[in-house]
């Protein structure tokens, strides 16, 4: 957990975090706190401990409180644990049109967790999560950065498969960092 | 001009990399601007063309351009809002995944006209794949002597940076965009000031839709005038359609504006018909935001006009028989859907996404999704139908931003339009249970 040990970017993260303070005018460095913030959560355990939001509040020299406010406000961050990966169905009218709540049953009945759980060996967390841009390939799930589309119960047991035996964390920030 | 605009070359293989977007004509705009044209000239050209804010809510674009202050010695900025999270809505990442370059092309040749020489993409955070496909082309750019200092040596100077969300559909909102952008929660601020005055850390800015900033690129290299020509009315140009739901083909599709509603959804070009050979029942034509209509006045309008796909034509009749072209999501539903259980899913989706600022739309939102949710429950009553139709006249108009409209209308609009089927469920809960819902993925091959 990110409280056990020291809280510090790695040297490729600390890079990348100095470019996206420059993207800004001098003073306005609290502009690069959402991007940071995927950062932090990429490289500390996934989600966004108050340790880690006060060391990036230290980063852009700004307070904590200005750092929690905009954490708790944004969906896609993490302020409790989650599995390592977590399975997004989104199930917003179009999804839920072509089948998303077959999609969230069966995930849920097959790794026998409800939606917003994460399971006992801490690798999937399934949630539930409004339009994700993807209606007309309908139904589908977010993990990590990438999209799985057109999905049936076949495809949906192929990938939960597929994230089991890869075992690793996913996360948004994969292609932020992969960039650079 | 050709039928298609933006989409022409999106068959082209590796039009995503630059060489070859170059080699297909790409950034013949920006030559042209800031060789050969002045700001002047360019916005009397966006001007002309009649191009509306493709982001949903059809602003001339040319009029908000030329609102933007220009005080001395005070930097201005263009924003692209890539803010995409309108239910319905999908267009904009196709366009930023198959043609990085046409915004970045849009975004230079815009941000010259506006005289701005720092500007900002604004992505949902949900779409961090394109982030990456967009940061590439970018430094694609800066490479090949399209972005930094003294581009095409004309002494004009730009900087063009990607900034990401972190999942918040009132982002989309161009004022909460800026204070997100600015590092903080997303909450929409009071106008008057409006962003052209008063915008991005308070200087002035403009900020536009993705589909926006790329139509100036064929409204450059064609002339205003030549857009102008296509389309109806002060419906010009072509408009990019994310159609969804129950049709043969859902995708993302370029018409011409005054295509009629009726070849949309049932010519081969584009929607294909309804999956199935089943009947159509309902359509939500530009977005969860805007008023469903059942399938007689979607086709045709009050008047018995066939319905053409227009700002004007949509939106005849008002709220009572229209609806809106909004940012194009287009959702179709079939003769099996529950209209109760879709509105639910809007209303949950608004509940979600209030932002909290103002009491009608935190609160309202959600008694709105709870109400729906007991009368899905078998536990509804004649009376909750009066109170969602109360509770959504309470939001509209009292808000600060449009996320309360976006709220109220489709609940109003679904009992307006389909009230005996609310009140269907709350004299016969069992009816609930037999609502036939043909995709069931466990019984029927998706």
């Amino acid at each position: 957990m990110a409280g056990s040990k020291k809280i510090q970017f790695s040297e490729k993260a600390m890079a990348y975090v100095r470019e996206l303070i420059a993207r800004y005018p001098a003073g306005k460095q609290k502009s690069a706190v959402i991007p940071i913030l995927h950062l932090a959560q990429a490289e500390f355990d996934g989600w966004l401990s108050a340790p880690v939001m006060d060391y990036v509040a230290s980063l852009l020299n700004i307070q904590s409180i200005e750092v929690y406010e905009v954490a708790s406000f944004y969906s896609m961050f993490n302020l409790k644990p989650v599995g390592k990966c977590t399975i997004e169905v989104c199930h917003t009218s179009s999804c839920w049109l072509r089948g998303a709540e077959d999609i969230i049953r069966h995930i849920e009945k097959k790794l026998n967790i409800s939606a917003g759980e994460t399971t006992t060996d801490g690798m999937f967390t399934l949630k539930k999560v409004e339009c994700l841009g993807a209606c007309g390939y309908a139904p589908m799930f977010q993990v990590g950065a990438d999209f799985y589309e057109n999905l049936t119960i076949q495809k949906t047991d192929e990938l939960l498969e597929k994230f089991r035996k890869e075992g690793k964390r996913q996360t948004y920030c994969n292609h932020l960092v992969d960039v650079k | 001009m050709g039928k298609k605009l933006l989409l022409d070359k999106v068959g082209v293989a590796g039009i995503q990399k630059y060489d070859v977007y170059r080699r297909e004509g790409g950034y013949a705009a920006v030559e042209k601007a800031l060789k050969a044209l002045t700001p002047e000239i360019i916005l009397d050209e966006v001007k002309k063309s009649g191009l509306r804010g493709r982001g949903g809510a059809g602003f001339p674009t040319g009029m908000k351009w030329s609102f933007l202050a220009k005080p001395p010695g005070v930097p201005r900025h263009l924003v692209c809002n890539a803010d995409e999270s309108e239910p319905g809505t999908f267009k904009d990442r196709y366009l930023m995944e198959k043609l990085p370059h046409l915004l970045i092309e849009g975004m230079i040749t815009s941000s010259f006209a506006l005289g701005a020489n720092t500007s900002y993409i604004y992505i949902r955070g949900e779409y961090a794949y394109i982030y990456k496909i967009l940061e590439t082309a970018i430094q694609e750019a800066y490479k090949a002597g399209w972005l930094g200092k003294n581009i095409l040596g004309t002494g004009y100077d730009l900087d063009l940076y990607m900034q990401i969300g972190a999942g918040a559909y009132i982002c989309g909102e161009e004022t909460a965009l800026l204070e997100s952008l600015e590092g903080k929660r997303g909450n929409p601020r009071i106008k008057p000031p409006f962003p052209a005055i008063a915008g991005l850390w308070g200087r002035p800015t403009v900020v536009n839709n993705v589909e926006t900033l790329m139509a100036v690129v064929p409204i450059i290299n064609f002339g205003g005038e030549a857009y102008s020509k296509i389309g109806i009315g002060r419906s010009t140009g072509t408009k990019l359609i994310s159609a969804s739901g129950h049709i043969n083909k859902p995708g993302v599709y370029e018409i011409d504006l005054g295509l009629p509603v009726e070849e949309f959804i049932y010519s081969q070009e584009y929607c294909g018909g309804i999956l199935g050979g089943r009947k159509m029942k309902a359509v939500v034509a530009g977005g969860s935001s805007v008023p469903i209509l059942p399938t007689e006045l979607i086709l045709r309008t009050a008047k018995g006009e066939p319905r053409l796909m227009t700002y004007e034509s949509l939106g005849d009749g008002g709220f009572a028989t229209g609806t809106m072209l909004g940012s194009g999501g287009f959702i179709v539903m079939d003769e099996s859907t529950s209209i109760v259980k879709n509105l639910y899913t809007f209303s949950r989706f608004y509940h979600h996404e209030s932002c909290g600022q103002c009491s009608p739309c935190r609160e309202g939102t959600g008694w709105m999704e709870k109400i729906l949710h007991k009368v899905l429950s078998g536990h509804g009553t004649l009376r909750d139908i009066d109170l969602l139709w109360d509770i959504q006249q309470k939001i509209d108009g009292k808000t600060i931003c449009p996320l309360g409209e976006a709220a109220a209308w489709p609940v109003a609009s679904a009992i307006r339009h389909f009230r005996s089927e609310f009140e269907d469920f709350v004299k016969n809960p069992q009816s609930i249970q037999d609502v036939k819902h043909y995709y069931r993925l466990t019984g029927e091959k998706a």
